[in-house]
């Protein structure tokens, strides 16, 4: 079913830069060796992760907001204006349940 | 060219350890075989435990504990455990007959990642019908525990003509139940739904109606509970695409070992399905007769070998055409190209027949005793 779009934005959840992540306790997150990737496995599935995602995702340990994980990326990369990118996946993980 | 599928096999990533054909329950829709009653001969747990140590070293890494009831299986927890070592993730699907609260700690413990109950109906009456036993309050208890222990709790509820009416209570059922995700699983028609099928299948007005209520149900839980919706195929244009392509991510071990590459590939004749006694997991995966059988599209025959269409639902379901049709080289007559659609009408129109007939056919109930009467 296809929504109309105000609908899908009052159901998507807002990022909020200062609160505290974490990985939902209800997933696990792993490296798969025969995959050579990280992977999300949860109840009839999996996503498979590339590197910067995995990155973003081991950062909601419960002692990082956003703004946090957005500096400590950019200097871990060694690359700034990264804010759109990790911000933008947070919100896909926090609309996906994967963060809370 | 000669060797060209074994060059493209994909690694196993789902892994169905059918741990036992035993069960307190009888459910009429039942995946197994007819003819489980007289299949012995169970895997021990050191066979269990190669089983999985193969099957992980492979690739394999979603885990379902199914049966039968595996709960019946006292070595439950020691596989679990391995499981959990192995770097799984591992399902309990459960009809929750049997369990208590300190099994579901000693689960949690051992490293169980999730457990999936199944509810026959929101309706006592109905649910203890159709599930032969009485069993209500038990599983909505069962729920509640899963859910109090922390783990994601998968409510799943086989949908038929019995119960396709009552889809709003259910869906209500299990926000009550606060389960995270609900499987509304339309019944697939084989093994003993194929036999009970003229008292199963809904109408299509049925079916329209039921999914209507679930898909806005959907969007009003969405971020809440995750809802499965699987699509009954009888009332499509296009087969579903068979396990995602046959010997491509699937592995079903049945509870005698014989591996199959879909759980009711047994029904087909001819398949001789290997055994985990007798071979390892990758030599099951990569070099058996079976496996090997339906990969790529040199088996196919017309409509399906020509169609622009056959990578995408590779024919639709091998048991499904057999069942159907008598022959499993057939294009799944859930396609409307098939030659033989014409089944799928009788089939729908039988079931018809039977909900308007005065002296409808009884369920037949997946018990021992009818499974050996069926099978003699
Ligand atoms: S479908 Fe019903 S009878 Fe069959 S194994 Fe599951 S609970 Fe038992
Ligand atoms: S003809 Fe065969 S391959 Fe083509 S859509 Fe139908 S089932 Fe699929």
């Amino acid at each position: 079913m296809n929504l109309p779009d105000d609908l899908h934005e009052s159901v998507k959840m807002a990022l909020d830069p200062s609160k505290t992540l974490n990985f939902s306790p209800m997933l696990r997150l792993q490296w798969e060796e025969t995959q050579q990737k990280h992977v999300i496995l949860y109840p009839e599935g999996m996503v498979e992760l590339n590197v910067p995602s995995t990155e973003i995702l081991k950062l909601c340990d419960g002692s990082h907001n956003a703004e946090e994980i957005l500096v400590e990326l950019e200097s871990k990369f060694n690359q700034p204006g990264l804010r759109n990118d990790i911000f933008g996946f947070l919100e896909v993980a926090i609309e996906n349940g994967w963060v809370s | 060219m000669a060797g060209s599928v074994n060059d493209t096999i994909t690694p196993p990533r789902w892994l169905l350890a059918e741990l036992t054909y035993s069960c307190p329950l009888q459910c009429p829709y039942c995946a197994n075989p007819i003819n489980f009653a007289s299949i012995r001969n169970e895997l021990s747990t050191e066979d269990w435990l190669r089983v999985l140590t193969e099957a992980r070293a492979m690739g394999a890494v979603q885990l379902g504990f199914s049966g039968g009831e595996p709960l019946t299986r006292q070595d439950l927890p020691v596989l679990v455990k391995h499981a959990r070592e192995l770097g799984y993730f591992s399902n309990l699907i459960t009809s929750g007959y049997g369990m208590t609260e300190a099994k579901i700690v000693e689960l949690k413990e051992a490293g169980l990642d999730h457990i999936q109950v199944s509810i026959q109906s929101p309706e006592k009456t109905l649910n203890d019908e159709l599930a032969g036993t009485e069993s209500y309050e038990h599983k909505k208890e069962v729920a509640r525990l899963v859910k109090r222990h922390g783990y994601p709790m998968v409510l799943c509820v086989v949908i038929h003509r019995k119960n396709i009416h009552q889809m709003r209570d259910i869906l209500d059922m299990a926000s009550d139940l606060g389960a995270d995700y609900l499987e509304l699983a339309n019944t697939q028609y084989y093994g003993w739904a194929h036999l009970n099928r003229d008292q199963l299948l809904p109408t299509k007005e049925q079916f329209e109606e039921a999914e209507a209520i679930a898909q806005a149900y959907k969007e009003k839980v969405k971020g809440k509970m995750k809802i499965y919706y699987v699509v009954p195929d009888f009332y499509e244009n296009r087969p579903k695409a068979c396990m995602n392509g046959w010997g491509t991510t699937f592995l079903t071990i049945a509870p005698d070992g014989t591996a199959l590459p879909c759980h009711s590939a047994r029904e087909l004749p001819g398949l001789l399905c290997p055994n985990v006694k007798d071979l390892s997991v990758h030599d099951i995966w990569h070099h058996s007769d079976a496996f090997n059988y339906f990969r790529g599209f040199e088996w196919m025959k017309e409509p399906c070998r020509s169609c622009p269409e056959k990578a995408k639902d590779f024919g639709g379901c091998h048991c499904q055409a057999y069942l159907l049709t008598g022959d499993m080289h057939n294009a799944d007559p859930a396609c409307s190209l098939s030659p033989d659609r014409q089944r799928v009408y009788e089939a729908i129109f039988s079931a018809r027949y039977d909900s308007e007939s005065a002296d409808a056919k009884p369920l037949v109930f997946r018990n021992p005793k009818n499974s050996k009467v069926l099978a003699s």
